[in-house]
């Protein structure tokens, strides 16, 4: 069986991150670069798979420009056998459109039984990208999977959804998002740190995969402005003197808000 | 029909219209004609229509999806109503059901999508989404280059609200695709523990966080918000620590909230906090420690003991009530 984990290389959220302002594009030098934390828990989920099964595969996808290769060593070092990055200049500020199509294109030319992702990226929240690469590759979608079960021909478990939580199964080859609600992700042993520099990362361009060549072919989202809220002007920090609850009331029946 | 917007309103698992139908509906009458198509089973369809008017919706379409497939008898639907109403733009609420559908719908149409948008308007070329990004440090303004665009709406965002409609409803027949989807075996309804404002979209929201110190004295954010009518939400470290469900937690990682009150008891308002609530009109924060980052978004900030300083709150907010 083969897994294929998609992992996101994100800005910290442990730091400021900066939107340049010319290009609304994310400022990579203002931030350090790490990979989502919902994605290792992918990676995790996938881990403890083929840790109890035999003949699993676990490789991890990524599309990110070139300079976030390092981040994906972490996941190797975790565990995964092999990782795919695909980076290509043309793909800086592509909208979800375009990255559902990349990243589509790239797991068909890998092949795939299940694949695995977090529910949604810090940086861009959508929670869209699983649905939509369930349609483009024509098979099942589970989202927000908070347990997890795989068989050799079927994945299943309960989702968190709007108002409860929800059974549902799927058949093998499918595709699955997962919440924060399974196992934190393993630190790397150094054994493994050691061992990620000789697995290998397949490196691809546009070139290799089969998508459409003219991006502009299709309608696009494109950022139209982008601008940087002021931030908050401080407020009065007072110290508790016997008094700070009567205080609260009063500043909120000043304001109307109790 | 003058620059009809479509809104897609697939039932919620445990039953009547999704969370934020209401807001999606507004935010259509904002730029456009608000058209809906509501998807469900069978028997509900008709009160699902009436309520989607009632809300807004000046045509109502209407499609059964009975039966145990996840997603993909939505998004059949969803698709067939773009083709039959050819709106502007498509707006789905951001619930999970809903970014589901969304997803779908893009690929289907090979349409762009806005995601988590938190307000609409236009200009001379068609319609532009708003977008808070990296938890509201910047506002991003974002269009389709052609044709429709999909986007799915954050919750609690949206003030506006459409006039009420007379139900024009029309029931269609739609295609199953025959896409490949996952089976729903069971649904199991989240226990109703009180009456409180649901966290996404509440006016007010208290959230506690590990400075109550245990899950026992965590009922103390509850009691105020009992006080205030507000929400409860919690920080990462108080559901970390189990004080706090998991569905409580607002941050980067959990519930991104706006509301017009935020009152943090015992949460430091480390920046993946701050990223989750820092857009909130006022902010109230009370902690024991002087320094912690929480105070620099606060518009009050009140350093002290937490344990006496809510309790003398809740009365005084009490005695007012008389």
């Amino acid at each position: 069986m083969k897994i294929v984990v998609l992992m996101k290389p994100v800005p910290d959220t442990w730091g400021p991150r900066v939107l340049s302002l010319e290009t609304g594009l994310a400022d990579r030098a203002a931030s350090e670069t790490v990979l989502d934390e919902i994605g290792e828990r992918a990676l995790e989920a996938a881990l403890r798979h083929a840790e109890s099964a035999s003949d699993v595969e676990v490789v991890v996808l990524t599309m990110a420009p070139e300079a976030a290769q390092s981040t994906l060593r972490k996941g190797l070092a975790m565990g995964a056998a092999s990782a795919v990055h695909v980076a290509d200049e043309r793909l800086a500020g592509a909208d979800l459109g375009r990255t559902a199509e990349v990243l589509a294109a790239a797991l068909r030319r890998g092949g795939f039984d299940l694949v695995i992702a977090g529910d949604a990226s810090t940086d861009g929240v959508g929670g869209v990208l699983v649905p939509w690469l369930a349609e483009l590759l024509d098979v099942p979608a589970i989202t927000r999977l908070e347990s997890l079960e795989i068989t050799a021909d079927a994945v299943r478990g309960t989702r968190a959804t709007d108002g409860g939580s929800m059974v549902a199964q799927a058949a093998l080859p499918a595709i699955v998002s997962i919440t924060e609600a399974l196992p934190d992700p393993r630190f790397p042993a150094l054994r493994g740190i050691m061992n990620a520099k000789k697995k290998p990362v397949e490196q691809l361009t546009l070139d290799d995969l089969e998508v459409e060549a003219d991006e502009t072919a299709s309608p696009r989202s494109i950022m139209t402005a982008v601008a940087e809220r002021p931030p908050r002007a401080a407020g009065e920090i007072i110290t508790d003197e016997g008094d700070a609850g009567e205080r609260i009331a009063a500043f909120l029946a000043d304001r109307r808000l109790a | 029909m003058t620059h009809p917007i479509l809104t897609v309103l697939p039932a919620a698992p445990g039953g009547g219209l999704p969370a934020g139908a209401a807001e999606v509906l507004g935010a259509a009458s904002e730029i456009g004609t608000p058209v809906a198509v509501v998807v469900g089973p069978a028997d509900a369809l008709a009160g699902l229509a009436e309520q989607a008017a009632s809300l807004g919706a000046t045509t109502v379409h209407t499609a059964t999806a009975d039966g145990d497939q996840l997603g993909v008898p939505a998004a059949d639907a969803a698709a067939a109503a773009v083709a039959l109403v050819q709106p502007d733009a498509v707006l789905v609420p951001a619930t999970i059901e809903g970014r589901d559908v969304a997803g779908r719908l893009a690929a289907r149409l090979r349409a762009p999508l806005a995601a988590d948008i938190v307000g609409v308007s236009r200009d001379d070329e068609g319609v532009v989404v708003r977008h808070s990004v990296y938890g509201g440090a910047y506002d991003v303004d974002s269009a389709a280059t052609f044709g429709p665009l999909v986007a799915t709406v954050r919750l609690g965002a949206i003030d506006a609200r459409a006039e009420a409609a007379t139900p024009d409803v029309h029931e269609f027949a739609v295609e199953a695709s025959g896409r490949r989807a996952a089976v729903v075996e069971g649904f199991e309804p989240a226990p109703q523990t009180s009456s409180r404002p649901d966290l996404r979209s509440a006016k007010k929201v208290v959230s506690g966080g590990r400075g109550l110190g245990s899950k026992e004295q965590f009922a103390l954010v509850e009691q105020l918000a009992d006080a205030l009518g507000a929400a409860v939400g919690a920080s990462r470290a108080a559901v970390d620590a189990g004080y706090a469900e998991q569905s409580l937690q607002v941050g980067q990682t959990g519930t991104s909230v706006s509301p017009e009150l935020y009152l943090a008891v015992g949460i430091s308002g480390a920046i993946q906090h701050r990223a989750g609530m820092q857009t909130a009109k006022t902010i109230i924060a009370i902690d024991k420690d002087a320094s912690a980052p929480i105070f620099e978004v606060a518009d009050l900030g009140v350093v002290g003991d937490l344990f006496t300083i809510v309790p003398q709150l809740i009365s005084a907010l009490e005695a007012r009530k008389g």
